[in-house]
């Protein structure tokens, strides 16, 4: 594989605009000063208990995602062009989302076919000619981002489902501000402060046509043992609104309550972090004890909005995930700003026979895979691995796609023998809500600790950083 | 607030001041136990500090003996005493990570540093009697720390009235708890018939209270019985009286009935337990019998947390 782009030292090896002052900094300041700061850091995380869950892995219920101390810069015109890209997906996402329950023109005009989408575990029939308030379908994506060079950026998935990972860019910037006042101030910084306050006006402009004017707004959770926990109880703080399980909400005539020590309480918007499948027992998985009997028939009566929508999950399911530059020009009439990774959808015959024929220079992953679980690295992997891989594509070809194995760009990382460049993706948060689309400026940065790996999810063993948009 | 949210509250509250206690009996018969038998005779110290926690029946079920290295394992760090301290901070714990929303940080700090230290310092239990007492010391340097920022940093509302509740309920019922295994040693003049041996006992219930210095500075005086169980039934002044916990049961509901602008069965209940000991004097108490007074309040008091309950935490 070529040498990656690295975002400091560009592709000739001369130092990037952006990374002028931390390139000075890091010059002036002695190595076992960062050797310290990180140390800090990592103690500064475990006193405020920012962990996550590892399923499947009974020794450690709660693990720290190690923090790399040295911040990912991007440029204000960078970030520029990042902002309208992910604007006009997003703008594409619930445009197709709202046509796929509705009039399903994209299916009717051959971009995408229809078994596509009705084979589609994730499509749910139940939303078929169901308004949604506003016509909002994801509130919240999480857009994961790579680049291989100084032009482009690639959209890698497009999570619309319940996204997790802002909590890390709001505690990343704290902790940095804390360990590191004087390197804030040789720089201007875009603040990533205000993402809450945009987060609850985005939540209670979606509320119900008829709901109060002061809308009440409630975080649905699956619960301290979900991995996500703390990113839950972090925003329902942040948010000021309650933070609920399964067990505290009943619906009685179609309206959804809380129960409190005061009774019942209507609620109107539901920031769910629950996925569809556990929503409501009665309308989906019956064995699910952490979600409202109830929940969909609400829904269904427009008297509580769900946010994200239900159903969304068929906009970022990875087969159709290949389809989004045409999904975005079809409602748009607009080139997309944000290029996709080429995939090569295994459903096809002609794809399928490239796949095998060049398994060891591909990306394989699941159709309905996510957290990096499941997906093969043809060039990491071994010839049994392969081979393994090779048997599932052809038992089950519709289950999986492939892309090439991008060569991720790279930052300067602490590593045990001192800095070095590890890959990074960006995951921004695109807020959407009655009449705007909001960004803050930042994302989650996530980097893979190990050398040469290109797998950075937290899962197995990827870490983050403070990810730093410079103003003009 | 969400009744779960309120529960989690009432109920971390609980733990984190049942581990205090758990702490200072081990403290208070540790003291007793290093003194020479002719200072506190032959009774078996260990056996009461099982009685005073409230778990005796379940440590027979797996010791033969009570001694010390088999109560403190037992009281401290056993995972088959589901109140061991190590528990009650564990699911402390627990009930934080559940309600974090409604705590502050410096009090999720503290719980968080607490269990994080239980397990970097004390996984393995004690060893030494020095090791045992620097244990102690650290669960009610927790206790404290989480008492003094609930104090410090709570919004005074509901939350902080709720976990008020736990505190105080849990506190009468320890209280009422080392009474009742005690009570023979308190009773008055007339029928006292210990000799210079019951003086270390006493002195052990006011330790295990927190109350020696107080005790002096209310009665100016050498320890006598009966103003010791005066002290700890009727004195509204010292903090772990029943007295004085039923004011503050009654105060926090009120600030919860008015909030919520309506009263109700525990409002009442916890009035009624107040008056009551408003209305008594240690002379009638031991007239009607110290140990029937005693356990009668065990009963309201275990009742009022029912009340409780059912009217606002479920």
């Amino acid at each position: 594989m070529a040498v990656a782009f690295d975002e400091m030292n560009g592709p000739g090896g001369e130092l990037r605009e952006a990374y002028q002052e931390l390139s000075r900094w890091l010059g002036e300041t002695p190595s076992d000063v960062l050797t310290y700061r990180r140390q800090e850091a990592e103690l500064l995380f475990r006193r405020i208990g920012i962990t996550f869950a590892v399923y499947g892995d009974a020794d450690a219920q709660e693990r720290l995602i190690p923090f790399d101390v040295i911040p990912r810069i991007l440029s204000a015109r960078e970030w520029a062009k990042l902002e309208l890209g992910l604007k006009q997906r997003t703008r594409a996402l619930n445009m197709f989302l709202r046509d796929i329950y509705h009039g399903r023109e994209v299916l009717r005009a051959g971009i995408v076919p229809d078994d596509l989408i009705f084979q589609n575990p994730v499509f749910r029939p139940e939303m078929n000619g169901q308004a949604v308030p506003h016509d909002v379908y994801v509130h919240i994506a999480g857009i994961d981002i790579v680049r291989v060079d100084d032009e482009d950026f690639y959209v890698l998935e497009d999570n619309a489902r319940t996204p997790s990972g802002v909590s890390y860019m709001l505690d990343n910037r704290e902790i940095m501000m804390r360990l590191f006042p004087d390197l804030f101030a040789r720089h201007r910084i875009a603040p990533v402060e205000r993402y809450p306050d945009e987060l609850l006006s985005t939540l209670r402009s979606v509320a119900p046509n008829h709901a109060s004017s002061e809308p009440t707004v409630a975080l649905l959770t699956p619960g301290i043992y979900n991995s996500a926990y703390y990113e839950h109880s972090f925003l329902a703080d942040k948010l000021g609104v309650e933070l609920v399980e399964g067990r505290d909400l009943l619906v009685k005539n179609d309206e959804v309550f809380m129960r409190t020590t005061e009774g019942l309480k209507r609620v109107d918007v539901i920031y769910r972090r629950l996925d569809d499948d556990f929503l409501d027992p009665l309308t989906f998985r019956t064995d699910s004890v952490l979600g409202v009997p109830g929940l969909m028939s609400a829904y269904r009566a427009g008297n509580v909005t769900l946010a994200n929508a239900v159903g969304t999950g068929i906009a970022d399911d990875k087969a159709v995930y290949s389809y989004m530059p045409d999904i975005v020009k079809f409602y748009l009439g607009e080139e997309p700003i944000l290029k996709n990774v080429p995939t090569w959808r295994c459903r096809e015959p002609g794809d399928l026979a490239y796949v095998l024929d060049h398994l060891s220079e591909l990306v394989v992953k699941e159709v309905h895979g996510s957290g990096g679980y499941g997906m093969l690295i043809g060039p990491a992997a071994t010839k049994a691995t392969i081979e393994a891989f090779r048997d599932k594509l052809k038992r089950e070809p519709e289950g999986f796609i492939a892309q090439p194995t991008l060569s991720l760009s790279t930052c300067p990382t602490c590593t045990d023998s001192g800095l070095a460049p590890r890959h990074v993706d960006l995951r921004p948060f695109v807020l959407t809500g009655r009449d705007r689309t909001t960004i803050v400026p930042g994302g989650l940065t996530r980097v893979a600790l190990k050398e040469g790996s290109l797998v950075v999810n937290s899962s197995q063993g990827g870490g983050t950083k403070d990810t730093w948009i410079l103003d003009e | 607030m969400l009744s779960r949210t309120a529960e989690n509250l009432f109920w971390l509250a609980r733990y984190v001041e049942r581990a205090e206690y758990l702490a200072r009996t081990i403290d208070a018969t540790l003291r007793v136990t290093a003194l020479p038998h002719a200072y506190v005779g032959q009774g078996n110290e260990w056996d009461s500090a099982l009685l005073t926690a409230g778990v005796s029946a379940s440590f027979y079920s797996l010791y033969e003996e009570a001694n010390e290295a088999n109560v403190v394992e037992f009281l401290s760090f056993s995972p088959a005493n589901p109140s061991s301290i190590r528990n009650c901070i564990e699911n402390a714990r627990l009930n934080s990570r559940a309600v974090r929303t409604a705590l502050t940080g410096e009090m999720w700090g503290t719980i968080n540093g607490a269990w994080i230290e239980l397990q970097e310092s004390w996984s393995k239990g004690t060893k030494t009697r020095e090791q045992l007492t620097a244990f102690t010391r650290f669960v009610q340097e927790t206790s404290l720390r989480f008492d003094g920022s609930a104090y410090r940093t709570m919004l005074r509302n509901d939350a902080y009235w709720f976990s008020r509740l736990g505190v105080h309920l849990e506190r009468a019922d320890n209280t009422a708890r080392i009474l009742d295994v005690k009570y023979h040693l308190l009773l008055p003049e007339q029928e006292h018939v210990g000799g210079p041996l019951d003086y270390y006992q006493w002195s052990s219930i006011l330790r295990s209270v927190s109350a020696q210095t107080a005790y002096h500075w209310v009665y100016r005086q050498t320890l006598k019985p009966w103003l010791i169980a005066d002290l700890l039934i009727l004195n509204d002044s010292l903090p772990r009286s029943l007295a004085s916990c039923y004011g503050d049961l009654v105060r926090n509901l009120d600030q919860i009935g008015v909030a919520y602008g309506r009263q109700g069965p525990a409002q009442r209940h916890a009035r009624g337990v107040r008056n009551r000991l408003e209305h008594s004097n240690m002379e009638d108490i031991f007239q009607r019998g110290l140990h029937e007074f005693i356990q009668e309040f065990i009963a309201d008091n275990s009742r009022l947390g029912e009340i409780v309950t059912k009217q606002y935490l479920i």
